[in-house]
């Protein structure tokens, strides 16, 4: 196990900030943003709508792990687990895991069944900006099941420019 | 969104005049306890570093026949588990046919020209990135000995003047956050120490693997200096400094970073 | 073909839910990136990642430009016979790569 640094206690050793370090606008250097447009709630809905239909989502069952606050959008580790028996009677279909403003509001669905044994998956994604992401599942009863987490996307301090 | 933080990420630094002084040596920590844990998981399971990708990537080269000589690496250097276990935390190292310093890169590249008549690996492509940290894995865990005799000296030196040494229109040193300032937050990032253990490594910013020449290119270029060209002697001199700076750290090629 | 990684245990008890775990070389490409000339840079991603246990559908994703490069994808399964597993990635053309794991169940 690696130890955690006690940057706190060290900063707090350190006593103040000699240095003032301040993000600034884009001043002397203009680069045109070349980030594609995200999508809009209309789209979210749509893809959302689009695998469940008509049927009402439910809060609960479903916990997806994301963490709060994001060091690097390129790369993001997300868990969804869903709390089920997972026999031949009772178990997830699917699990499907949707973004609000990336420009495409799907980002992953998996189909599973009782050989799972445990309803859960990870994998890595990535995401634009700050923003809620959702996770649905559907039961093997025809339920859908749902939790959304708040993500912090922070931008690295030090930015190369694009290759 | 990388064009519009590439732009807003310019830095307004008011830094105090003290001197810098170098890191105690029981201070000194691995980047690898700055970074998040969901960064650190990644690196330290071998199914979910993409690093290991290229090590594997590496592993192939390694005993694939190159150049008119007709010899792979291994044909040489037999199992590289056994031959580099330790070489690649005794570089970058003075090479007397060279008169200077060589980096691990540029090593794998004489190599390949002298002794297997194969052309010269380009910087940053994929085979000479995929060799290095594959000759880099075999040291895992073995602390940092670069060798800073007489001959190495004058290199090393000139490496930590240029890591001191103020540059680029926000005139910024290395030094200023790597060595006063690390464990503090830049924005929403805590400064390592800039301990490069871990090269090559697998960027998220990058989503790929790249050298530590790439990734000191990228510091000057986010401060706003003008970056050295691949393989230029200044280049190698820092990444010199740098790794004597981290002698006694363990390698922990492929690390990933954010 | 590209490189890929997968973690299964080599041996298990029959009934353990064990942990399947796969990383592939990809570059994942959005489509939504602007290159150095300007142009987009076409989309370019794996679309399907499927998991057979024995010949038999245990794990299936359909994959959005939003999985990260290189992708990683972990699930469980229970561990019912010795035999093999296979791993497949097709990607938006059409093109797959196939891995297989061996497992000996006890």
């Amino acid at each position: 196990m690696r130890q955690k640094l006690p940057i706190t206690n060290r900063r707090s050793r350190r006593g103040v900030l000699k240095t003032a370090v301040v993000l600034a606008g884009a001043a002397g250097v203009l680069r045109l943003s070349l980030r594609p447009a995200a999508a809009t709630p209309e789209m979210l809905v749509d893809a959302i709508r689009g695998v469940v239909g008509e049927v009402p989502v439910n809060k609960g069952k479903v916990k997806l792990d994301l963490p709060p606050l994001v060091e690097n959008g390129n790369s993001v580790p997300c868990t969804v687990s869903v709390e089920s028996p997972m026999t031949a009677a009772n178990y997830v279909k699917a699990i499907h895991v949707f973004n609000e403003k990336n420009p495409q509001p799907y980002v992953i669905g998996v189909k599973l069944g009782p050989r799972a044994g445990r309803a859960a998956f990870s994998t890595r994604i990535r995401l634009a900006d700050s923003q809620t992401v959702t996770a649905i599942a559907e039961l093997s009863d025809g339920s859908f099941w749902s939790d959304q987490i708040d993500v912090i996307v922070t931008l690295a301090a030090c930015i190369e420019e694009t290759h | 969104m990388k064009g519009f933080a590439a732009a807003s990420a310019l830095l307004i630094v008011a830094v105090s005049s003290a001197l810098a002084v170098d890191i105690p040596l029981d201070q000194r920590h691995s980047d690898a306890e700055f970074i998040s844990a969901g960064t650190r998981a990644m690196q330290n399971d071998e199914t979910q570093n993409p690093g290991m990708l290229t090590v594997l990537d590496g592993e192939t080269l390694w005993n694939a026949k190159a150049g008119s000589s007709g010899k792979s690496c291994a044909d040489c250097h037999g199992d590289a588990r056994v031959s580099m276990k330790g070489v690649a935390a005794r570089y970058p190292a003075f090479m007397p046919s060279q008169g200077r310093p060589v980096d691990l890169e540029q090593r794998i590249n004489l190599s390949r020209v002298n002794d297997q008549n194969a052309m010269p690996l380009a910087f940053e492509s994929a085979d000479l990135l995929a060799l290095t940290a594959y000759v880099a894995r075999q040291s895992f865990g073995i602390p940092v000995a670069v060798v800073n005799d007489v001959q190495s000296k004058p290199f090393i030196e000139q490496g930590r003047t240029l890591f001191e040494r103020r540059e680029g229109q926000i005139n910024l040193s290395c030094a200023q956050c790597h060595d006063d300032n690390w464990g503090k937050n830049l924005a929403a990032s805590v400064i390592p120490q800039a301990q490069p253990t871990g090269y090559p490594i697998y960027r998220l910013e990058w989503q790929a693997v790249g050298s530590l020449q790439r990734r000191l290119r990228s510091c000057m270029i986010a401060s706003r200096a003008e970056p050295y060209d691949y393989g230029a002697p200044e280049l190698v001199d820092l990444e010199f400094y740098l790794l004597w700076r981290a002698r006694g750290l363990p390698i922990e090629t492929p690390a990933v970073r954010p | 073909m590209a490189r890929a990684l997968i973690n299964v245990p080599k041996t298990a008890k029959r009934g353990d839910v064990i942990e399947i775990k796969t990383l592939i070389s990809h570059i994942m490409e959005t489509g939504y990136r602007i290159g150095v000339t300007g142009q987009p840079i076409p989309r370019d991603i794996i679309d399907d990642f499927v998991c057979l246990y024995n010949g038999e559908e245990i794990f299936r994703a359909q994959l959005y430009p939003a999985i990260a490069a290189n992708p990683y994808i972990s699930f469980f399964t229970v561990a019912t016979a010795s035999g093999t597993m296979s791993f497949t990635w097709t990607d938006q053309h059409g093109k797959s790569q196939v891995q297989i794991a061996e497992i000996t169940v006890e």
